[in-house]
């Protein structure tokens, strides 16, 4: 229903859709679907990408251990000495097409999948943040890591500035 | 701050719901009364009273009582704020995936030097 795509760009637009119990973000990369996989798997190449910068959080440390079953941990500097962490487990692992984990930071954290399709050596990527209950997804609120509490919050302080 | 968000959060519940969603879908084509709405989604006035109630709540509709008939109409909030939602995680992915984009293309790049890995 609320739905938003860029207009035609010179590089590839995403979408970002909401539905009753998920977040999907789709976009397209110009490349195969093998080389996009790897840039999910690799701990040295996925925190190159994974943490915007307009964010403003610096990433302390970065485990991934790709294999269904393995874990994944994310912590963030908060200031202070505060640390945020992010982590939970791989329960879908299967190269090139699919990747999913789950969101185990709070009790009704996502499932977050992710597919790879390619066609004509383009990557159609479809990333799926899915919550067990809508509830479930007002409460965090689609936190897919855009850590909405921080936009808030720093919302809060420009509104302030303004 | 916490007003802004506890209202989003009632938007986008009265927008979990199919029959909601279908029922914006229709006000935005014209105005129309709860018992038409009723009838055009198949369902009990009372059902449908609840679902407007609930729509009215997130200030998505507003609803005029005139004689025997209540007429719904959007609210003059509209979906700004959902649709800030959307962009807000957006722009988020649109920068990761840039990001992304680079490493992609140097990656590309490697295995073009160095042939596909087997």
């Amino acid at each position: 229903m609320v739905d938003r795509s860029d207009p035609p760009a010179a590089k590839n637009p995403v979408s970002v859709q909401r539905t009753d119990r998920a977040v999907i973000v789709k976009r397209t990369f110009d490349a195969p679907a093998r080389i996009v996989f790897e840039a999910w798997t690799r701990p040295e190449l996925f925190k190159r990408w994974w943490v915007p910068k307009s964010i403003g959080l610096q990433l302390l440390s970065l485990e991934q251990d790709v294999r269904v079953g393995g874990s994944y941990r994310l912590v963030f500097d908060l200031g202070d000495g505060k640390t945020m962490a992010f982590f939970g487990k791989y329960v879908e692992v299967t190269p090139p097409s699919r990747l999913a984990w789950t969101n185990e930071e709070s009790e009704d954290g996502a499932v977050s999948t992710v597919v790879f399709e390619e066609r004509d050596g383009k990557t159609h990527l479809t990333f799926t943040e899915a919550y067990a209950t809508r509830e479930a997804l007002d409460r965090n609120f689609g936190a897919s890591d855009s850590m909405p509490e921080q936009f808030a919050q720093l919302d809060a302080v420009l509104a302030t500035l303004a | 701050m916490v007003q802004y968000s506890s209202r989003l959060d009632a938007s986008f519940a009265a927008l979990s719901d199919a029959t909601r969603r279908g029922v914006l879908e229709q006000l935005w084509r014209g105005d129309a009364s709860i018992t038409a709405l009723a009838e055009r989604f198949h369902m009990t006035l009372t059902g449908m009273k609840k679902h407007v109630g609930v729509l009215e709540q997130a200030g998505l509709v507003t609803t005029e009582k005139v004689g025997r008939v209540r007429t719904c109409r959007l609210g003059a909030r509209g979906l700004d704020e959902e649709w800030a939602w959307i962009e807000r995680h957006r722009r988020v992915w649109d920068e990761r995936f840039d990001e992304l984009d680079k490493v992609v293309a140097e990656l590309k790049l490697k295995e073009k030097s160095h042939g596909r890995p087997k």
